[in-house]
């Protein structure tokens, strides 16, 4: 038997019909074709299926589609199209921060809510945030300066605006 | 002006990553095809054992589910697979198909195919299969095994016993006998798996209307697999069509021909309907290939002064039930007695190699084949041998590395080295890790009950292969690359070539290499991999081959393309093309560099205004190249690679401090993608020295096979990795690019584990077995 | 890796959720942050007919001062544990731990009342509840009832929860003048569980050990009371001496499982090094 959901998903209301045993991760993927998230573990364990819920990051595998109807969700297609995440973006495309991409969104998400709660973090203390985040192909440095470029830019950027 | 090499050296970035970061990604596992359908399977329980009964009825009339398939509904669809090779003189293996047949030889074997509307629908029907198994005694440990009274891994094997084959020198006994020393050790080199970010993922789409069968599949060798399933499935060539969208890691895991996928193209081509399998994470673990298992015993003889006279070498390897196809499982084995001490002068050498068949999962070819076994006991060897004769780790190195003046040379093993470059690496290393200042902490720190390690581990590696490599021993695996280059209408550039893209940049590199020749910036080259309608024929991405061969296939044809374009220039300007050359994106005089006519304009008059041109002109603005190396049968690269490990002596628990490498991969085409190359690398081959590790009971049980349990280097426990280069291009081609995606793996651990060494060597302790975990330091210590 | 089939409901109220749970035959599950439950559908470990999720019962949230006790919501999430000033104040030891549960997303989302009821004997709070004599609230259809720490874990994934019961609060007693803690674990990796954990919180009176409770976790089926290492400690200075008669008692408080990747002794030999390195670092909190 399926469920009637509603949610708000990159700022667009959507309603969909799910069986309750569908995933947050395989009604995005399946039924909305937002294919940005991935899955490489189903339980948790590798953080390629992280998606913002109410603002925070949370494993889709482990969310149940009924259990996100009525909150608000973003995934890496809309925070690319908000722009919100645009200089993190750009600072892996320049330290060539992933390879075959297949963790990117998840190590995004992870990065935006460490900088949101610690804007100035040390090396170590991206490295914990990523504790979750598993990448077979880059040795990780790369991310790390990534992530570290984007939080000095942001410092300067808001110690300009201030 | 730009000059002739202004793009290849250079650290452009990678145009696909823009689309990654966007969540455009296109893996197989994104694909979606009209009327899909989604397989299952049920696997086997047990190690070893004969199938009695299969009830499939139930979940035959589960819902959603619209076939279920066993080895007497299936198999019959595809010819039957041996992993052997003619070059490996009498090696044996079962025949394999894609469901189990009467026995089951692993946990996992697949023995019934469900195939359903939904993936949950097909794993729902998966739990109503009754399957009744006789157990039978599984071979499990590779030494019980080669006993006499031990049961046999399959029912279509002799013995226990795949390959066997011994390397040896005729004065190695006698080197032995008057050397002033000898250190030996016994090793033991865990199993551990890929774990790709991806897992294997294959639609298999056949239209039986046209007989066109199209596969989109997650590998790096889609022309292997092109091959495969024409020959296996009875189609012709021409009417397969495999693409190899983006592919989330491989490393070699994805190259090797798995039941699954065999069944997954088999279903379609039964029900005329797109199936799709992606194997789950725990799927993975009991099907996708493992790697390594050796048991290596070894032994190294010096001469006074420390001099290396010859090491010899037992490698017992245990590689599941089958030999894997079309590479087999002994390629690792035989790459392991071959590549033991390697970057020495060493002239005596003995290896014996014996390839075990047990009830595990298949292993083969990952990421460095061999070369993690063989540098790590030639360098803890080396290792050892400093320290009875109380030299530096450096110092032993450097009287015992092939001098940079004295190639080509050939080792004790029968490799061919044009040139390497151990020592400038050797010394780059220790002013790059600041040897001196680094010991001079770790004794301070020592005072203080901080047991801090060095270790090095030079390495070489091997790149560019020829078709010595699988070709000779009858493998239908292309040893050569081809590459299409055109001139578009608009005078932009298209190149189509046979190497494909898993994140290493090869498509950033081909377009560097192209537009060099062509006289534009990379942005202009449009790179197409990975589709064999759209694409040449080729060997694809393994083996460190995507640079040095599909680099020299891509330069050779952009020249080609290069000539065609001047004639034609030429033609229209009424001038002496080799008065001509490319530069920024127009014909120019060769001498001036005055612009001439425009690469746009060109393409214009030869696509539109051919009726303008000279009668009899050749208008062709596409040219084909394939290239294959001759020469050395492979190009060796070399580096140096030092760890910093820190050990906490009461819990065993080690930290990674710092890791450097310095390596030469001859000409580097893109500095940013080499390191970055090298720095996966790195964390590929520190994983299973520390944590990686497939663990299987006495009954052939896999007992960590889930993520949560199967420890993955994370990044929190992985360190920074400093990197430089020296570069000797290889003469061999053109271009002088080696390969680099292996060099990495290759000695990570072997520095590891003697950085974990030097740390224990106050206590009197010693440890030989990766993955290096607290109990087995704690058991090295005699803590418990 | 998918789940079996169930049914979802969406509890407006604890008794809702419990008549929904008595309407299923007990063939229900509770679902609160559900990254302990959803693996384990994913795993086909079990196959509920239907899941009732608390995690929108507005009264199984909230952390709040009440009277020398401070109540945390069951629906509180981890993360809570670690940015709430409250909890920050009054049961630092939960804040202590909470960076060590896991990763930062799955701390966004696992609830403090789900890791107390899943007891899974590796886990970080349920050790940390018991060392600071925290009481969990319990309703049942019958009525509410608080069972302390020491009672309420049984067995590994079992406690006093009977099936239907739903865990509301926990309810911590504030820390008390002199009181110190202390918390670490051995872990692989950072987030893993831990190869063994130690969660201590005393009071010291003029530097004597006037109260203590050590609480050991992955060491057997359930959090552990280091009784005899506590008496080893009573009265006396917190010094070398009397770290290492800590140390030494552990053996009498431990009897862990054999295990070929990990040896029962190979066990105690950490949690001793590990209880001597906590009882080094202890921390005044008030
Ligand atoms: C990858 C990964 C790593 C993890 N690492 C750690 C770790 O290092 N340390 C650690 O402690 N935990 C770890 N966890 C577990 C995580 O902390 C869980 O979220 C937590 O233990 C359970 O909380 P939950 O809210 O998710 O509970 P759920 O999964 O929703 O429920 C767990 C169980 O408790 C029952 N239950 C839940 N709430 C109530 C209630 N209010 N009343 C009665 N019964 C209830 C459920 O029916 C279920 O049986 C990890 C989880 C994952 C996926
Ligand atoms: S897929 Fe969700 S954490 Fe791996
Ligand atoms: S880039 Fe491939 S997994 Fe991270």
């Amino acid at each position: 038997m399926k469920t009637e959901i509603t949610l708000t998903i990159n700022g667009e209301a959507v309603q969909e019909a799910v069986t309750p045993r569908t995933s947050l991760a395989d009604l995005l993927r399946d039924n909305l074709r937002l294919t940005g998230t991935h899955l490489g573990c189903e339980m948790g364990s590798c953080g390629a299926c992280l998606v913002m819920l109410d603002g925070a990051p949370v494993h889709a595998c482990l969310v149940l589609a009924v259990q996100a109807s009525g909150h608000t969700v973003k995934t890496v297609e809309g925070l690319n199209e908000s722009g919100e995440i645009a200089d993190l973006q750009q600072n892996f495309y320049e330290r060539n921060a992933l390879q075959c991409g297949f963790c990117t969104s998840g190590m995004m998400m992870s990065a935006q809510a460490l900088l949101a709660a610690n804007p100035g973090p040390t090396r170590d203390e991206i490295r914990d945030a990523l504790s979750g985040n598993y990448c077979r192909c880059t040795g990780y440095e790369a991310i790390i300066d990534a992530i570290s470029a984007t939080a000095a830019q942001r410092m300067t950027n808001a110690g300009e605006a201030q | 002006m730009t000059s002739e090499k202004a793009h290849i050296g250079q650290s452009y970035r990678r145009e696909s990553a823009l689309r990654h970061l966007s969540g455009r990604g296109q893996f197989v596992t994104d694909l979606a095809l009209p009327r899909m359908l989604h397989a299952a399977f049920v696997r086997s329980p047990m190690a070893r054992g004969k199938i009695v009964e299969l009830g499939v009825d139930d979940a035959a009339g589960s819902p959603g589910v619209v076939r279920v398939f066993t080895a007497e509904t299936l198999n019959g669809k595809c010819e039957p697979w041996i992993g052997t090779l003619d070059h490996f003189a009498n090696m044996q293996s079962s025949t394999q198909n894609m469901l189990a047949d009467g026995e089951v030889l692993w946990v996992g074997h697949p023995v019934v195919m469900i195939v359903a509307h939904s993936r949950a629908e097909a794993e729902d029907a998966c739990e109503l299969v009754m399957m009744d198994i006789e157990d039978d005694m599984a071979v499990v440990d590779g030494n019980a095994a080669l006993m006499a009274d031990s049961p046999l891994a399959s029912s279509g094997i002799s013995s226990n016993m795949c390959f066997q084959t011994v390397l040896e020198t005729p004065d190695l006994e006698s080197a032995f006998a008057q050397a002033a020393h000898v250190v030996e050790g016994n090793f033991n080199f865990g199993r551990h798996t890929a774990v790709t970010l991806e897992p294997r993922a294959i639609i298999a789409d056949f239209d039986r209307s046209t007989g066109q069968l199209n596969v989109h599949h997650g590998t790096q060798t889609p022309y292997q697999f092109q091959d495969v399933y024409a020959r296996h499935f009875g189609l012709s060539e021409g009417k397969v069509r495999v693409i190899a969208p983006d592919v989330g890691g491989s490393f070699g895991m994805k190259l090797h021909v798995y039941n699954e996928e065999m069944a997954t193209v088999a279903a379609s081509l039964t029900i005329g309907r797109p199936v799709r399998f992606v194997a789950d994470r725990l799927e993975s673990f009991v099907s996708d290939i493992h790697a390594r298992d050796h048991r290596v015993s070894a032994r190294m003889a010096l001469d006074a002064d420390g001099t290396i006279v010859a090491m010899d070498v037992d490698d017992m390897t245990q590689i599941g039930a089958f030999s894997t196809y079309p590479r087999t499982s002994v390629a690792e084995g035989n790459q392991v007695i071959r590549l033991m001490g390697a970057p020495y002068r060493m002239p005596d050498y003995r290896g014996r190699l014996s390839v075990v068949f047990q009830n595990k999962v298949q292993t083969s070819q990952y990421r460095a084949v061999g070369h993690p076994i063989a540098c790590a006991v030639t360098e803890a060897l080396v290792e050892y041998a400093a320290e009875k004769l109380e030299l530096d780790p450096f110092e032993i190195r450097q009287r015992n590395l092939i001098a940079d003046d004295a190639y080509p040379h050939t080792s004790a093993t029968g490799y061919q080295f044009e040139k390497l470059s151990h020592q400038a690496s050797l010394e780059k290393l220790r002013a790059l890790m600041r040897y001196d200042t680094l010991r001079d902490e770790q004794a301070t720190l020592r005072k203080q009950g901080v047991y801090r390690g060095i270790g090095i581990a030079t390495f070489v590696e091997i790149t560019n292969p020829g078709a010595t490599f699988y070709g000779v021993g009858g493998a239908r695996i292309s040893a050569q690359d081809g590459a299409v280059v055109r001139l578009t209408p608009a005078g932009d550039v298209h190149c189509a070539i046979s190497v494909t893209e898993q994140g290493q940049g090869t498509e950033t590199i081909i377009a560097q290499v192209v537009a060099d020749q062509l006289g534009v910036t990379p942005d202009k080259v449009k790179v197409v991999t990975g589709d064999t309608d759209t694409t040449p024929s080729g060997g694809a991405t393994w083996a460190c081959r995507g640079a040095g061969i599909g680099g020299e296939t891509a330069l050779r044809a952009g020249r080609k393309l290069q000539a065609q374009i001047l004639t034609l220039a030429g033609e229209i300007l009424q001038a002496d093309p080799t008065h001509l050359k490319l530069a920024n994106g127009a014909v120019v005089d060769a001498t001036t560099g005055n612009e001439r006519i425009t690469l746009a304009e060109i393409g214009r008059i030869a696509t539109y205004r051919p009726d303008t041109l000279p009668n009899g002109c050749d208008n062709s603005l596409t040219a084909a190249q394939h290239f294959a190396p001759s020469g050395y049968p492979f190009d060796f690269t070399n580096g140096v690679q030092a760890s910093y490990v820190e050990v906490d002596i009461e819990t065993g628990i080690t930290r990674l401090l710092k890791h450097w490498v310095v390596e030469d991969c001859g000409r580097i085409i893109n500095p940013l993608l080499v390191d970055e190359q090298i720095r996966g690398g790195v964390v590929q081959g520190l994983g299973p020295a520390f944590f990686e590790e497939c663990l299987y009971d006495d009954i052939g049980q896999m007992t960590n096979a889930t993520l949560a349990e199967y420890l993955v280097p994370m990044a929190g426990e992985m360190p920074d990795i400093e990197i430089a280069h020296i570069e000797t291009p290889t003469l061999d081609t053109i271009l002088g690019a080696k390969g680099v995606g292996e060099a990495g793996t290759a000695a990570a651990g072997a520095a590891a584990m003697n950085a974990v060494n030097d740390a224990l060597r106050p206590l009197g302790a010693r440890i030989s077995q990766t993955p290096m975990t607290p109990l087995r330091i704690l058991k090295a210590l005699g803590h418990v | 890796m998918k789940s079996p089939a169930f049914e979802y409901m969406r509890a407006e109220s604890i008794a809702a959720a419990m008549t929904a749970y008595a309407e299923a035959d007990g063939d229900a599950v509770y679902l609160s942050g559900g990254h302990s439950v959803v693996p384990s559908l994913a795993l086909r470990l079990q196959a509920p007919a239907l899941m009732v999720d608390l995690s929108e019962i507005p009264t199984l949230s909230g952390i709040s001062l009440e009277g020398e006790w401070l109540r945390i919501g069951a629906m509180t999430r981890h993360v809570q544990a670690i940015t709430d000033p409250l909890i920050n104040k009054y049961a630092p030891l939960f804040s202590a731990a909470a960076p060590y549960v896991a990763h930062p997303a799955i701390r966004n989302r696992g609830t403090l009342g789900g890791s107390l009821a899943h007891a899974d004997p590796a886990s970080e709070f349920p050790a940390v509840a018991v060392a600071i004599r925290t009481e969990l609230e319990i309703a049942s259809p019958t009525g509410i009832r608080r069972v302390p720490a020491d009672e309420f874990f049984l067995d590994i994934y079992e406690t006093a929860i009977a099936p239907g019961e739903i865990l509301q609060a926990i309810y911590i007693p504030v820390p008390v003048a002199g009181q110190v803690i202390g918390f670490d674990e051995i872990a692989r990796r950072r987030g893993d569980y831990a190869m063994v954990g130690a969660a201590v919180q005393a009071v010291m009176t003029d530097s004597i050990v006037t109260d203590m409770s050590i609480s050991l976790f992955s060491v057997g089926d359930r959090p552990t009371r280091a009784a005899s290492a506590e008496v080893a400690l009573q009265g006396r200075v917190i010094d070398n001496a009397s770290i290492a008669d800590a140390q030494a008692a552990l053996s009498d408080d431990l009897s862990p499982t054999d295990d070929p990747q990990f040896p029962a002794h190979m066990r105690v030999l950490l949690a001793r090094v590990l209880l001597g390195r906590v009882l080094s670092n202890l921390k005044v909190v008030a």
